[in-house]
C-alpha cells in the first residue's frame, strides 16, 4: 500500500504496522501501516469520521491500540517499542522527545497561567530550576514563534485565536522535540491568520528539522506544509505518496473526489 | 466521667481503620493515604481530619494541647480542647513542652518539639498540585510517577506576577526526597521545622479522607529556584508583648491611621517569654484546661 520511495535512506523515525484500534462499533482504524521519516512533514488527510484523529491519537500513545506494532526511533537511534514502554516512559517521551497541538488551544494550554509558565511549563519539567534561565528561553521561544515577548506574563486567555495556537506550539518545541503531532493546527482561523501560521509552520519545521504528522480536512494546507501524504476513509489508508503526485494526479476515486472538491485558491 | 460516647468519642473500629491509615502515611512519608474518614460533630473546615487522628492516637494518659493559628485561647482550640476533655478525659495544657499530642491548626510551636511528641495538623486541601492541576487522576499520576515539574510553573507564576515567590503558606515541600506535600496552610516560616524534626507529624484532611505523614528525622526540602531560593518570612519589629524578636509575628493595626504593632502568634511561647523577663513576679498561667 505505501509507496515509499520518499525520502534518503535513514530508517524512519516513526514506524506502526497493521495498528488496528476499535470503538466497539465497527468505526476506528483497521490494519494500519504507516511511517514517518525525520525531517518530513506528513500530512493526513480525509474527510470527518475517516479515523485521522484516531490514527494520531494511537501513534502519540493517548490510545493504546488494540493490536499492531508501533517503534519509535529514539535520538540515539535505537527503537522503542512504544506499545511495551512504561507509562512512566511513554509520558517521558511526550514531554521531551514529542509535541502534540491540539486543534482547540485551551485543550494544550493551562489558561489560568501565564504564557510564560505555559511555554515554560516543559523545562520545569524536564528539572530547568533557574528562573532566570526559564524565562530567557521562554522569551526566546515566544519570539521564534513570533509571538511579542514583552506579553510574556498575560494570561493565555488574553490572547486571539491565532496567538493561542502559537504559545501551543511554543510550548511543544521549547525542548526541542524530534516528532510533533498537529490535528488540524489551523482550524477555526480566519483565513489570512492561517496563512501567517502556515508560513510559520513551514518555516519551524525546516530550521528545527521536525518530523511533523499533521491531521487535517484541509487539502490546501497538505498542499503547502506536506512533503507527503495519506489519505484515509472510513479508518483505512487508500492513497498514500508525494503531496505533488496525489494532489496532481490522485488515483483512488475518493481521492480524485477529495481534490476536485478542493476550491480553487 | 459518663459521656455515652465511646474513649475519644469514635468506635473502636474507626480508630483502628484510621491507625492502619497512619501506618501507611508514615511509612511512605508524604504519600497522601485515603481513609474513610467520618461524620465528626463539627463541619468541615473545622478540623474534623485532625480531631479524627487525634481521636484515633489518643490515649488515657496523653497530655493534650490544642492551638488555633499558634493560639491557645481561640475557638477552634478551646472547643476542640473541651470536646477531648468531654469524651476522653485527657488530660489538657497549654504548654508546649508538657503535652504529648499537639493538634494545630496552621502554626508548629516556636518551642522545638522534642522526640517522643506527635503533632497533628488539620488539613484543608491536601493535594498540593491542585492549583494548577484540577484533574485528580493527573495529580495522582504525577505523584506516581515524580513528576513534579508543574509545581514550580506556580512558583514561576509568582516570581513573573510579584518579583518574589509570594506563596507565604502551604509552601509546597518534598518530602523524603520523593513526595511534594502540602504541609497545610502553615506559614513557610514554619517550614524549616519540618526539616529532620524529632516529633512525629501527621496531617489529616476531613473533608477529602486523606491522611499523611512526616516520621521523624526525615528530610524535608521547601521547592524553590537556584536564583529565588527558598526564604522564610522575617519582621522588622519585636513582640510587643515579650519582646521576642525570632518567632512568628502577627501584625496588629492599632488605630485607624495605620500605626501598626506585632506580637506574637504562639500564645504559649509569648507567655513563657514573659515569665522569664519577669521571674520575680508571682506565677502568672493561663487557665490550665477544664478546672472541673
Amino acid at each position: 500500500m505505501i509507496s515509499d520511495t520518499s525520502i534518503g535512506m535513514e530508517p524512519p523515525i516513526l514506524s506502526a504496522r497493521k495498528l488496528r484500534y476499535d470503538y466497539g462499533n465497527g468505526k476506528g482504524i483497521a490494519n494500519l501501516d504507516l511511517e514517518v521519516f525525520s525531517a518530513e512533514v506528513l500530512a493526513v488527510v480525509g474527510e470527518s469520521g475517516s479515523g485521522k484523529t484516531t490514527l494520531l491519537k494511537c501513534l502519540s500513545t493517548h490510545l493504546t491500540p488494540q493490536s499492531g506494532s508501533l517503534s519509535y526511533r529514539s535520538g540515539k537511534g535505537e527503537p522503542l517499542d512504544i506499545l511495551q514502554l512504561s507509562t512512566a516512559a511513554k509520558r517521558e517521551l511526550l514531554r521531551t522527545d514529542w509535541g502534540f497541538v491540539h486543534q482547540h488551544p485551551h485543550l494544550g494550554l493551562r489558561m489560568r497561567v501565564s504564557a510564560g509558565a505555559n511555554v515554560g511549563e516543559r523545562l520545569m519539567a524536564n528539572a530547568w530550576r533557574h528562573y532566570g534561565d526559564i524565562r530567557s528561553e521562554t522569551g526566546r521561544w515566544l519570539d521564534m514563534v513570533e509571538v511579542d515577548p514583552s506579553r510574556i506574563d498575560e494570561a493565555p486567555s488574553l490572547f486571539s485565536g491565532g496567538m493561542q495556537q502559537r504559545l501551543q506550539i511554543a510550548r511543544n518545541l521549547v525542548t526541542r522535540p524530534r516528532l510533533v503531532f498537529m490535528d488540524e493546527p489551523t482550524g477555526g482561523l480566519d483565513v489570512s491568520v492561517q496563512a501567517k501560521l502556515l508560513d510559520l509552520l513551514r518555516r519551524l519545521v525546516f530550521d528545527l528539522d521536525l518530523a511533523l504528522v499533521l491531521v487535517t480536512h484541509d487539502l490546501a494546507v497538505a498542499r503547502m506544509l506536506a512533503d507527503r501524504m495519506i489519505v484515509m476513509r472510513e479508518g483505512e489508508i487508500i492513497e498514500s505518496g508525494l503531496t505533488d503526485q496525489i494532489l496532481d494526479d490522485p488515483q483512488h476515486p475518493y481521492s480524485q473526489l477529495l481534490v476536485a472538491s478542493m476550491l480553487a485558491a | 466521667m459518663e459521656t455515652g460516647y465511646n474513649f475519644a468519642y469514635l468506635d473502636e473500629q474507626s480508630k483502628r481503620m484510621i491507625r492502619r491509615c497512619l501506618l501507611k502515611a508514615v511509612a511512605i512519608p508524604g504519600y497522601q493515604v485515603p481513609f474513610g474518614g467520618r461524620e465528626m460533630p463539627m463541619p468541615y473546615g473545622w478540623g474534623t481530619g485532625g480531631m479524627q487522628v487525634t481521636a484515633a492516637l489518643i490515649g488515657k494518659e496523653d497530655y493534650l494541647k490544642v492551638i488555633d493559628q499558634g493560639a491557645d485561647d481561640t475557638t477552634n482550640a478551646v472547643s476542640i480542647r473541651a470536646f477531648f476533655e468531654n469524651v476522653a478525659g485527657v488530660k489538657t495544657t497549654t504548654r508546649t513542652t508538657e503535652a504529648t499530642l499537639i493538634q494545630t491548626r496552621h502554626r508548629i510551636p516556636e518551642i522545638p518539639v522534642k522526640a517522643g511528641q506527635i503533632l497533628v495538623f488539620q488539613v484543608p486541601i491536601p493535594e498540593p498540585l491542585r492549583f494548577i492541576e484540577p484533574r485528580e487522576t493527573e495529580t495522582r499520576t504525577m505523584h506516581a510517577l515524580s513528576e513534579y515539574g508543574i509545581m514550580h510553573v506556580k512558583l514561576y507564576e509568582d516570581i513573573a506576577r510579584y518579583g518574589h515567590v509570594a506563596t507565604t503558606y502551604a509552601y509546597p515541600v518534598k518530602v523524603n526526597g520523593r513526595y511534594v506535600m502540602d504541609p497545610s496552610p502553615i506559614p513557610k516560616f514554619d517550614n524549616p521545622k519540618l526539616h529532620q524534626s524529632p516529633a512525629l507529624m501527621v496531617f489529616g484532611a476531613g473533608r477529602e479522607k486523606r491522611l499523611y505523614a512526616i516520621p521523624p528525622y526525615t528530610d524535608v526540602e521547601s521547592l524553590d529556584f537556584e536564583d529565588f531560593p527558598f526564604e522564610p518570612q522575617r519582621w522588622e519589629g519585636c513582640c510587643a508583648l515579650c519582646g521576642a524578636t525570632g518567632s512568628f509575628l502577627d501584625e496588629i493595626i492599632i488605630d485607624d491611621r495605620g500605626r501598626r504593632r506585632y506580637q506574637c502568634s504562639d500564645t504559649d511561647y509569648c507567655l513563657q517569654q514573659q515569665n522569664r523577663e519577669t521571674s520575680e513576679k508571682v506565677e502568672h498561667t493561663p487557665s490550665q484546661g477544664d478546672p472541673g
